[in-house]
């Protein structure tokens, strides 16, 4: 499944139902470049999982709203309620545990 | 994605990093060497070394002068930064270096005894919580706010004018003063106190040459405060070697030489096998 790119409108109606993980990142994070092909792979596994992607930059009110710290951040939600966060460069096993 | 792929990625540009990089190459592996200041090295304060052979009376600072000179000379490449996360995916090894992501098949770790710095008071805590140990990753994040900036080693100056350049409002802390600080924060980042006064803040950068072994690379078995490896110089994660100082005394530089042979020779052998 693609990773879809989440804004502030489309947050809330995205997670609402289901599965979803989205990967808080941004363009000058070096790590980010690197949880990023992890998060695209969990995508393809996954295909159950919505899984989506907020640039902290272009998005600021939704990295506020979850008191992002540091990138990357990783926040998985079933039917609209935050179940697991995990803060640094995440393992695909790690991500497949927040989804479970 | 940016990434630069080699063979092997050596983390370390002291003895044991510039060991293994000239037997990596020997082999006819790609290398590349990353490391903060060669000549921020604890080494470079040596005044005189007797015991490495054929090279009597060398201070520490020609002697890794040299070495640095041994990878100009093969042509491999010192990329000069901080490495901030490793993570190992599809059977590579990626590294992120500031805004860099490199990848290579095997990683040797030899950052020195540096590596296996003891945390300060409320650092693993709030690690992620207004922790950072990358400026250019986080700093962003903390546009407009207060914080504190801990230059626990080389460089730090730059992170600090980075921070300010964006619009941080920097207390900036080096020496004995960063060295005992104390961070403070329940659930976030509140505070520093350093020399028994208490600064709110929201962020905290703790900088150092380089990044704790454990923090760098999750899953990182270790013994006794150093790096646990085998004969081979094998640590817990596959395709993961180390070397010198951070796998345990004596801080030696013959010891440390032999062991970037012994590791980057293993490395060969791990790409080997995994090529047929």
């Amino acid at each position: 499944m693609s990773v879809l790119d989440l804004t502030q409108d489309s947050f809330d109606g995205t997670i609402a139902s289901g599965t979803t993980l989205v990967d808080f990142w941004a363009v000058w994070c070096g790590p980010c470049k690197m949880q990023s092909p992890i998060v695209d792979a969990f995508a393809e596994k996954n295909p159950q999982v919505k899984v989506c992607k907020v640039n902290v930059d272009n998005e600021p009110a939704l990295a506020a709203r979850f008191g992002i710290m540091a990138i990357p951040t990783l926040a998985a939600f079933r039917d609209g309620e935050l179940i697991q966060r995990k803060v640094g460069l995440s393992s695909m096993e790690e991500i497949e545990d927040m989804c479970k | 994605m940016d990434e630069k792929g080699f063979d092997i990625l050596i983390l370390g540009a002291g003895p044991a990093g510039v060991s293994a990089a000239l037997t990596a190459h020997a082999r006819g592996r790609s290398a590349a060497v990353i490391s903060a200041d060669p000549m921020a090295s604890p080494l470079a304060r040596a005044g005189r070394i007797e015991n490495y052979p054929g090279l009597p009376g060398r201070s520490g600072r020609e002697l890794l002068a040299a070495m640095v000179g041994d990878l100009e000379r093969l042509d491999i490449p010192l990329i000069v930064g901080r490495a901030t996360a490793v993570m190992a995916f599809n059977g590579r090894i990626m590294v992120s270096v500031e805004q860099d992501v490199y990848q290579a098949g095997a990683l040797i770790l030899a950052a020195g005894a540096q590596q296996n710095a003891r945390p300060l008071p409320g650092e693993e805590r709030l690690l992620g919580r207004g922790v950072s140990y990358c400026a250019t990753c986080d700093g962003m994040l903390y546009r407009g706010k207060r914080v504190a900036v801990l230059g626990l080693g080389s460089g730090s100056e730059a992170d600090r004018a980075f921070l300010e350049g964006i619009g941080c409002q920097v207390l900036y802390f080096t020496g004995t003063q960063a060295k005992n600080a104390e961070i403070q924060g329940q659930d976030k980042v509140s505070g520093i106190a350093v020399d028994g006064a208490v600064h709110p803040v929201e962020g905290v950068f703790v900088l150092r040459d380089t990044v704790a072994a454990s923090a760098l690379l999750p899953g990182l078995e270790m013994a006794e405060g150093h790096i646990a490896v085998g004969p081979d110089m094998a640590t817990s994660v596959p395709g993961a070697f180390a070397a010198g100082d951070c796998t345990g005394r004596p801080y030696q530089i013959a010891r440390a030489v032999g062991q970037g042979n012994i590791a980057a020779l293993a490395a060969d052998r791990y790409l080997k096998e995994r090529e047929t």
